[in-house]
């Protein structure tokens, strides 16, 4: 039932091809013609991967993606530690995302933290009918009452608050005034909005920007600006992995004085318009402030990526290529020091996994940051995809992408099994959703968003870590008592 | 005790619905019919000539009271008027805030589950002007009312919302069983009035099942809070709503699917009768500095 693997590029194209074919025949004519645009392989030479994206997912197909509250709240907001983040509408938005999101962070919580915390306006009946207005001013007083060392609230509205229409910019405006120009947020990420998650994350960036940013005007700075301050941007700190990214920065000479927004503060959130530059790990998520910021404040940023010491050490270099001798010493002294630990993880594992052929399917920036990681293992992408990517994403991912590579975006889980069926790789990288999919098909499987519990992935301690992870994966001998479908 | 009849009076806002319905309703329970008035305004005025009180307390008012519907009893919300009407207000929230069509489908769902129909012949629901969202249309649905009147004048806006509430009426006939019962004018003195309302009715598939003439005594009931049924009994204005409360009893079953027409064909209806004149296109969008400027 399997395809025979293909021997040249020419075949291999021609097996997606054929391949694509196969999965769209099992759609009536128009989801065909819909899919068939988000479906391709990639051609060494094109500008962008050949496929449509950002658009509106098709009913009846299982989506992997998520909704504006999903990026606002759980991507966005929800690791900024010190404020606390209202879900705002009925119960279970918030309940069922309570503190999915591996975001590490330090601090007392319930006290001066609340990154695992749930708070709800938990909405009933009344509150749809008469507006959930006055129970938000109630909440926000509990909470001030309650939790009086938080530094800030967000409003993160569900569904229900588009619909009926609260002016909860009127209930934040007020109760900010009420309690001394307290940081109160209101974002509008209700989730039928746009397409996917995707939205939600540009809604929660122009939050920070309309109402962090704009309120600390003509305020003074709150701390002494030195000429080698920068703000990671978009590392969420899954498993810790801003934190591994750090001491990386601080090593070559760097000081850090934001995390966006794994680990991170409002304090941090304020002081980033006067970094000297931002570095930009999830380019989707938090590009938007980013360029709010170099238009308005002159801070550049630069994309990096620190999976895999290829790219870390590429992108040291990048980082260090904004500053003077200095850092550029400091860069070049970080990965001197670390090369000889990452040859020795490449010497133990690499033998293990050469030549393994992975799948991936993930969110913002993975798809395509976390291949240079896996060919240091000398392992291969043989495909990849997007949730919530854009073409600005697809575009970025052919610095990444081999000849050949088959292109998924917005992949349904009938086309995603498909694929692994038939070309069988040795790895899929995806979520949990997909995880016992594919593990009950007998392929091995690790969750590329949240780590599979382990972590951090980011920088040198991060991809010791990732390359044991790939190895336990793979290679676990718990496979050679299961059986394939396909194997004989 | 026969078949409960469900009945609702739509219309635009202003037009007379509280108080047509209401004379109506009168009538048929002097005639010895027991009667359920459902209001679905969040104004909560649908009752007050049968209760002779300025507004009653609402089914959603005491809810968020006692902090959710389940904590209501049918008691609660329900008054007895005049002839032994019972009288219940969905009400909703106050203007700009909130989801009053939600508040609309609380209240119903509320008087099912209580029993609230048991034992009457008619439940009466009187709802806001135009069919704004799926609340609205909540009388409208499957097992709701079977019939509707719409209460409408020879006003170009009235026959407009008429024709609109037909097109909410078309689209749950095909899912559920609703009917549009007839049109009801309430005059207004406009010219051709009955004319217009006769060839709307027409347009429509169905019949102008009243005409109800303009009369001031209606003014002086309303002043005391009562209907004129009940205020002044042997008026020719109460003999009225006594015809018009025995038409609809007896059109039980002869609702139609409406066929409603487009602005364009509004227009023209009012063309042939010539109250409104054709529109010259070229003067379409100017001013009259722009006119004069022609000229």
């Amino acid at each position: 039932m399997s395809l025979a693997q293909p021997e040249s590029i020419e075949d291999l194209k021609a097996r997606n091809k054929a391949l694509i074919k196969e999965v769209l025949e099992v759609y009536p004519e128009k989801t065909a013609k819909r899919r068939a645009k988000h479906l391709g392989t990639f051609e060494d030479g094109k500008p962008d991967c050949g496929v449509k994206s950002n658009i509106k997912s098709i009913p009846g197909v299982m989506t992997i993606r998520g909704c504006a509250y999903a990026g606002s709240k759980g991507v966005v907001w929800g690791p900024i530690k010190d404020m606390i983040h209202i879900s705002h509408g009925p119960v279970g938005c918030g309940q069922y995302s309570w503190a999915s999101r591996r975001n590490y962070y330090i601090g007392v919580t319930g006290i001066d933290t609340f990154g695992t915390m749930q708070f709800t306006s938990d909405f009933q009946e009344k509150d749809i009918v008469f507006g959930g207005d006055k129970k938000l001013a109630k909440l926000i007083d509990e909470i001030q009452e309650l939790f009086p060392l938080n530094k800030g609230i967000s409003v993160q509205s569900e569904c229900p608050i588009g619909l009926i229409g609260d002016d909860i910019e009127a209930v934040s405006k007020a109760k900010t005034k009420e309690y001394n120009g307290h940081t109160i947020v209101p974002v509008r990420c209700e989730g039928f909005r746009g397409v996917s998650q995707s939205l939600g994350h540009h809604l929660a960036n122009d939050a920070i920007r309309d109402w962090v940013f704009d309120k600390m005007e003509g305020k003074p700075a709150l701390f002494e600006s030195t000429p080698y301050d920068v703000a990671i941007i978009g590392d969420y700190n899954i498993g810790g992995d801003a934190w591994s990214s750090r001491i990386l920065l601080e090593e070559m000479g760097l000081r850090v004085v934001a995390q966006w927004s794994g680990d991170g503060t409002i304090a941090e959130l304020e002081a980033t318009p006067r970094a000297k530059l931002n570095v930009l790990h999830c380019y989707r998520s938090m590009n938007y402030i980013s360029r709010h910021m170099e238009e308005k404040y002159g801070v550049p940023w630069v994309e990096y990526n620190f999976f895999g010491p290829s790219k870390i050490e590429e992108s040291l270099r990048k980082i260090a290529s904004h500053f003077d001798d200095k850092i550029k010493e400091g860069a070049e002294r970080v990965i001197a020091k670390y090369r000889p630990l990452m040859d020795a993880v490449i010497a133990k594992y690499r033998p293990r996994l050469e030549g393994k052929k992975v799948m991936l399917f993930v969110g913002g920036l993975r798809p395509r940051h976390v291949i240079g990681a896996y060919e240091d293992l000398g392992m291969e992408i043989v495909g990849t995809g997007y949730e919530f990517g854009h073409n600005d994403d697809y575009q970025r991912t052919t610095h990444y992408v081999k000849d050949g590579t088959l292109i998924y975006d917005d992949v349904t889980g009938y086309e995603f099994e498909k694929f692994v069926e038939k070309i069988q790789p040795d790895l899929v990288g995806s979520g949990i959703k997909e995880k016992y999919v594919f593990q009950k098909m007998g392929v091995p499987f690790r969750q590329m968003h949240s780590w599979d519990y382990s972590g951090p992935y980011h920088g040198y301690d991060g991809f010791a870590i990732f390359a044991r992870d790939m190895d336990m994966a793979i290679n676990s001998p718990v496979w050679k008592f299961a059986k394939a479908p396909w194997a004989a | 005790m026969s078949e409960l009849r469900q009945i609702a009076f739509y219309g635009k806002g202003g037009i007379g619905k509280s108080t047509t319905s209401q004379n109506t309703l009168a009538a048929l329970a002097q005639q010895g019919k027991k009667i359920l008035i459902v209001g679905c305004d969040p104004k909560a005025d649908s009752t007050r000539l049968i209760l002779h009180a300025k507004a009653q307390d609402t089914i959603l008012s005491l809810a968020a009271e006692a902090g959710s519907v389940e904590d209501l009893e049918l008691e609660d919300v329900m008054k007895v008027g005049f002839e032994d009407i019972r009288c219940v207000e969905s009400g909703g929230p106050e203007p700009g805030v909130g989801c009053a069509g939600r508040g609309v489908i609380t209240s119903i769902n509320f008087l099912e589950e209580q029993g609230a129909y048991d034992g009457v012949d008619y439940v009466s629901y009187d709802v806001l002007g135009d069919v704004v969202c799926g609340g609205f249309a909540m009388p409208i649905r499957e097992n709701k009312a079977q019939e509707i009147y719409i209460v409408m004048s020879g006003e170009m806006m009235a026959m407009y919302a008429g024709n609109n509430i037909s097109k909410g009426i078309l689209k749950y006939a095909n899912s559920g069983g609703v009917r549009l019962g007839g049109l009801v004018c309430n005059e207004r003195q406009t010219d051709k009035e009955y004319e217009l309302a006769e060839s709307l009715a027409k347009k429509l598939g169905t019949q102008l099942i009243y005409f109800v003439p303009r009369d001031n005594i209606v003014q002086h009931a309303e002043l005391r809070r009562m209907t004129v049924i009940e205020y002044a009994p042997d008026s020719v204005q109460a003999g009225h709503y006594r015809s018009l409360a025995e038409k609809v009893h007896a059109n039980k079953g002869n609702g139609i699917i409406p066929t409603p027409i487009t602005m364009d064909e509004l227009e023209d209806l009012l063309m042939e009768h010539g109250v409104m004149k054709a529109v010259d296109e070229s003067q379409v969008g100017k001013t009259a500095a722009d006119l004069a400027a022609i000229a």
